[in-house]
């Protein structure tokens, strides 16, 4: 029964990506991407990945839309032309597809056990877990301690996404016009959302906070803890104004919850090494190994959710804050 | 092929499917926030492929409770990696948006054969 | 016996539930007007969830699982009906009069 669900929503994908293309005006594109993004996230959890679910719906479906929304703003709204390639891309890409599907012909059918990716590395990392690391949440223990090289250099990544942010979009334009009023009072005039914002904002990031802690125990971890912060504190800026926003939370702590989180990360692997082990070995940071491991696991989540809460807020706030198009 | 075998490659032609779309989108259109959006649907695509292969008959989540003797789990192993490959994905659009605001600023277009023009 | 009426009743009311959500996108393509569509629209938000999640809570029975599922619910019924009431307070301060003449044309910007 739950085959029928899974082919239903998959077909929706391909109509919501087949409506994507055929839009002409930008602002729908955006909200069919997002929609695309939420199917995508219900798709993953039917085939049992509900880490990947959580990350998808979180950043997918939440930040993304809100930062093209924000790039649109500054932009255009409609696309110009209506077709522009035309014939070869369209026999291009069908070429593509049918060689794509001819060659799918030999790949495993669905759910085989049998298949090689099942082999080898993966019965491995679910026998080890219980006894080295001994955590529940086997994706978190792989992510955090068995491929911790992995982690460290996304971490790096998304710092440095956020200082190119930064660099492209802090020159502020030469013919600058003022900001006007109702534009930067955020939604004064709309009392309903933001009482109801009001109402939410602190369970949004209460709740942040416990898929932070509790990314050991279930799906969760530091990029979903971060990406919810983050949309929690953009809902306040949208609804009482950039600027009453950057004095609740101003810049500076944002760069600096960006760079402790990645130094946080880096300093838990110097700190083994100081410890006697090797780097990102964190079996020598307690008396017993498997304590040692879940003490490592839980501070470099903390400065991976750290530092993703603190980029997705700045890239937001270098788009939010930039002036409006004449 | 039976029918539930024709099934068991849906998600393989679905992904094959919205790989193609996607690419369309980034190689005809003209308007540059339409290709970065084609982008990400590319990107897409490609973490649905891997997280189809993840997945065990009759199996459930990586998250092993205590006292669960006999149970097949799905695959960890894709999902670690896709979660660092979404992380990423959102950071480059980010950048990539960035970019577009600039060149938005500087030649007041964003469509690239106007861009190309005016160059 | 009460294990068969729980379970009846929560048929009846998953299936209600999607009912009121096919009535819901129905009216949102059918309906003329920016303003009627939302009308039909903010039916799945409220109606349709409170059928649907109560439902799912008789299935689950007194377990973790139906406070969460309240608490979801909750949160649905709060931030649903606010975000329709915002959609159509920004429709109105950019312009978009609530007409009761027209029929499928638009003033400002597009209903699609």
């Amino acid at each position: 029964m739950i085959i029928v669900f899974a082919l239903f929503l998959l077909s929706l994908l391909v109509v919501t990506a087949l409506a994507i293309v055929r839009t002409e005006n930008l602002f729908v594109a955006v909200m069919l991407t997002s929609i695309f993004s939420l199917l995508m996230a219900a798709n993953f959890f039917i085939l049992d990945a509900a880490d990947v679910a959580l990350t998808e719906a979180a950043v997918g479906a939440g930040v993304t839309t809100v930062i093209f929304l924000g790039a649109l703003a500054l932009t255009a709204e409609r696309e110009k032309y209506a077709a522009g390639g035309g014939r070869v891309a369209v026999v291009v890409v069908a070429i593509l597809a049918a060689l794509i599907i001819y060659a799918t012909f030999d790949k495993p059918r669905l759910g085989d056990p049998d298949a090689p990716v099942h082999q080898h590395l993966a019965p491995w990392y679910l026998e080890k877990t219980p006894e080295l690391v001994d955590i529940p949440n086997v994706v978190t223990a792989v992510l955090g301690s068995f491929r911790g090289y992995d982690t460290l250099g996304e971490v790096f990544v998304v710092f440095v996404a956020c200082i190119g942010v930064l660099f492209i979009l802090g020159v502020q334009p030469e013919h600058k016009l003022p900001p006007t009023a109702s534009i930067s009072a955020g939604l004064k005039h709309h009392l309903i959302p933001q009482v109801v914002g009001r109402l939410l904002i602190p369970f949004i990031i209460l709740f942040g906070l416990y898929v932070q802690f509790h990314g050991e125990y279930g799906p969760g971890g530091g990029f979903q803890a971060g990406a919810l912060i983050a949309t929690g504190i953009i809902l306040y800026a949208l609804l009482e104004g950039e600027e009453e926003a950057l004095r609740a939370i101003p810049r500076s702590v944002l760069m600096g919850l960006v760079i402790g989180g990645a130094c946080l990360y880096g300093g838990v692997g110097l700190l083994c090494i100081l410890l006697g082990g090797n780097f990102l070995d964190y079996s020598v940071l307690a008396a017993d190994p498997v304590t040692g491991q879940q003490v490592g696991i839980l501070l470099i989540e903390a400065g991976v959710g750290m530092a993703v809460c603190g980029a997705l807020l700045s890239i937001f706030h270098a788009f939010a804050a930039r002036t409006i198009r004449p | 092929m039976s029918l539930l075998e024709l099934l068991g490659y849906f998600n393989y032609w679905v992904f094959a499917i919205v790989l193609s779309i996607g690419l369309y989108t980034v190689i005809a259109k003209v308007n540059l926030v339409k290709k970065l959006i084609g982008l990400s649907i590319f990107q897409s695509a490609v973490f649905l492929m891997y997280i189809t292969m993840d997945k065990v008959e009759g199996g459930t989540a990586p998250i092993i409770q205590k006292g669960m003797e006999n149970q097949v789990f799905s695959n960890p192993l894709p999902q670690v990696l896709i979660l660092t490959a979404i992380v990423v994905g959102v950071s480059t659009l980010a950048l990539g948006l960035a970019i577009v605001v600039r060149i938005n600023e500087s030649y007041g277009t964003i469509e690239e054969d106007e861009i190309l023009d005016a160059d | 016996m009460i294990d068969l009426a729980l379970d009846s009743l929560s048929w009846v009311l998953l299936c209600l539930g999607g009912i009121f959500v096919l009535i819901g996108g129905v009216g949102a393509l059918r309906l003329p007007g920016f303003y009627t569509r939302l009308h039909a629209a903010s039916l799945t938000d409220s109606m349709a969830t409170i059928l649907i999640f109560t439902g799912i809570m008789l299935q689950a029975g007194f377990t973790l699982a139906t406070l969460k599922l309240l608490a979801i619910m909750v949160f649905l019924l709060l931030t649903g009906p606010t975000a329709s009431y915002a959609l159509a307070n920004a429709a109105l301060q950019s312009g978009l009069k609530p007409d009761a003449d027209q029929l499928g044309e638009n003033t400002a910007g597009d209903a699609s």
